[in-house]
């Protein structure tokens, strides 16, 4: 050891940083503040997330109080006064009345809620899976890695519109459209686990063998507090990105189960359900009410995803 | 306390392949002694960490221990299973890994694996257990432990981590250390300060210690009794100054010859002829005749046995007299 010429014991100032400050002068930050497409994309998602949050105070119209509505201003094309009642909106209106803007903020608000319970749903059932299959391994991992397997040899929306299927018909009929979001939900998740579970067991498989966890077994812990203290924390940044990207695609996804039909109710309408809705007025000239819905699900689709590309080579060490 | 600390008796290791059954450790025993540093020499493969890993049950399956006992403290270990064998290999044994950048959670403060580990084995509150975690690493010659106890491992140079590794070996008091390889990993003016600290610290605590190596340095600077280890057998086993000074089995005869020394001046090192055979395809007779100069035609067919206690496992052990040569 070298010696220092101060004693070991000598007052050292040791500015403890801020957390704030931490993270500010992180590399992550740094690779953040230099990506215009991050910057971008991750002020647009930040813009839509608090837009769809504070719908309510935000939108001009309440699209879902039938009170508020008047049929006389149906058909308003955007910026254009009414032709019997003289109002202005923005967006235009729908055959109802109601206000396009208003309900692509409604609708953001489910397609946004739907996609981040879907994904995160997904991601706690495929992370739990993964480490499973990855520590315990033997059967376990077979059974789970197999069940992975052949859920992916079918197209995830055709899996969705299953589990959609599925628990549509065991709900009873009054409270279908209260629960169809939550089935939703979970036909969304359960579609979309694989990926979570996939990449979690291989990272698990890496960190399994390292020393720390041998140390880790060789005190005594037991394999589950292992597992959670030692292991998940480091296969942590590639599910991540994942769950960023599942992000974009859930959100999609539930924009085609809408459009579809089989989605959110026309009660409480998703971006999918406006689409849905504006493609039958589409040829009569109302174009509107099929454009804006459709351009928001695009932004913000793209968005998320290229927030997740970024970040993707951002956590890749071997990218950097 | 009297008596070895550990004690292994006829142990075997055996790994079951779809080529038959291999033996990496195949009938070894020794004993380590309070304070006492055993050093386990041998070539790549020749069952060094095995026997180390049957030790803390840290096998991995399919390897499994087909035989032999296992003592530690007067406890027999190897027919232990589940909690008892974590509570106890936790308690009684510590490990330092070879690798000090995969051996410490990256992502776990240094602090928090000390004292995860120490909460794990003494009864002690956590302000009790930090303070423990600052001492061992006063203890391992760490400036500043008090700080660096927030600090994460990689903060940490190759040196400084295996310190940290030794001192999370030692924290909770462990009366057997296994160190696998722990000097292999690091640059060569840091291991012997290492080795000196390991050496020091289990003098003080009387902490017996498996020094599994390849390296002959490391085994004469820090240890007291040496075992050699060839293709899963031992080859020789005495104290350092005996076997390092007069070897008696040919191979380790071998090993001398092919090590560096200052004392040596520039003559041509000596190297073993061949390579270690293959655990699937051991030779007849003594494994290691097919490169021995000095094989006879009883080596080909019978196998030499260690006779209890030191010694080495040969026909014809050196020094040789002229009519054997």
């Amino acid at each position: 050891m070298t010696d220092t010429p101060l004693p070991p014991d000598a007052p050292i100032e040791v500015k403890d940083p801020s957390r704030l400050r931490l993270a500010l002068d992180s590399d992550f930050f740094y690779t953040f503040k230099r990506s215009p497409v991050a910057v971008v994309s991750f002020s647009v998602v930040s813009i839509m997330v608090l837009a769809a949050v504070f719908a309510p105070w935000i939108a001009p119209h309440d699209p879902f109080n039938p009170g508020s509505l008047n049929l006389m201003n149906g058909f308003s094309a955007p910026m254009e006064p009414n032709a019997f009642t003289g109002d202005i909106f923005w967006l235009g209106t729908d055959d109802q009345g109601r206000d396009v803007f208003s309900t692509i903020l409604y609708g953001m608000r489910i397609s946004l809620f739907v996609g981040a319970a879907a994904v995160a749903f997904a991601m706690v059932l495929g992370v739990t899976l993964g480490l499973l299959a990855g520590y315990v391994g033997g059967w376990t991992e077979t059974i789970i890695m197999r069940i992975a397997d052949v859920q992916l040899t079918f197209p995830a929306i055709l899996v969705a519109m299953l589990i959609f299927g599925v628990a549509k018909g065991i709900t009873p009929v009054e409270y279908r459209d209260q629960m169809a979001i939550w089935v939703l939900i979970l036909a969304i998740g359960l579609s979309d686990w694989v990926q979570f579970a996939r990449v979690v067991r291989g990272a698990t498989l890496v960190e399994k063998n390292k020393e720390y966890v041998q140390a880790a077994r060789l005190i005594g812990r037991t394999s589950p507090a292992i597992m959670l203290r030692h292991i998940l924390p480091n296969v942590l940044s590639p599910v991540l990105v994942i769950a960023t990207i599942s992000l974009a695609l859930a959100i999609i996804a539930e924009a085609t189960l809408s459009f579809l039909g089989v989605g959110a109710p026309p009660t409480q309408p998703s971006l999918g359900t406006l689409i849905r809705i504006g493609q039958g007025f589409l040829f009569s000239g109302e174009w509107w009410i099929l454009l804006f819905p459709a351009v928001t699900l695009l932004t913000l689709a793209l968005s998320v995803n290229l927030l997740g590309d970024w970040l993707r080579d951002a956590l890749n060490p071997r990218l950097r | 306390m009297t008596g070895p600390i550990l004690s292994i008796r006829n142990l075997t290791v055996e790994i079951p392949t779809r080529h038959g059954i291999l033996r990496p450790v195949d009938g070894i025993s020794y004993d380590i002694g309070r304070g006492e540093i055993l050093g386990i020499v041998g070539e790549s493969g020749a069952g060094k960490s095995m026997a180390g890993n049957a030790v803390i049950d840290l096998l991995s399956p399919p390897a499994h221990i087909a035989g032999g006992e296992i003592w530690v403290n007067g406890t027999r270990i190897d027919q232990l299973k589940g909690d008892a064998m974590r509570r106890l290999r936790g308690k009684e044994i510590g490990m330092v890994f070879q690798d000090p950048l995969t051996s410490l959670n990256p992502l776990l403060r240094i602090g928090d694996q000390l004292t995860e580990t120490i909460l794990a084995h003494l009864p002690l509150s956590r302000a009790q257990a930090k303070d423990r975690a600052i001492k061992a690493l006063d203890e391992v010659g760490i400036p500043g432990a008090t700080e660096r106890i927030n600090s994460y491992p990689h903060e940490f140079s190759g040196g400084m981590r295996q310190r940290v590794v030794i001192a999370l070996a030692l924290c909770a008091e462990p009366s057997l250390i296994i160190a696998d390889e722990p000097t292999t990993a690091l640059d060569v003016s840091v291991q012997a300060q290492i080795i000196a600290l390991l050496k020091a610290l289990c003098r003080n605590r009387g902490t017996a210690v498996m020094l599994i190596t390849h390296d002959m340095g490391v085994i004469a600077e820090a240890a007291d009794r040496v075992a050699v280890m060839y293709a899963g057998k031992l080859a020789e086993l005495g104290a350092v100054r005996d076997v390092l000074g007069a070897p008696r089995h040919p191979y380790t005869d071998g090993l001398m010859g092919s090590t560096p020394l200052a004392s040596r001046g520039k003559a041509r090192l000596h190297q073993i002829p061949g390579a270690m055979p293959a655990l699937d395809n051991l030779p007849q007779g003594c494994a290691f005749h097919p490169r021995c100069p000095y094989a006879q035609s009883i080596c080909k067919t019978q196998m030499p046995t260690l006779a209890d206690g030191d010694g080495a496992a040969c026909f014809f052990p050196l020094p040789h007299t002229a009519e054997v040569a």
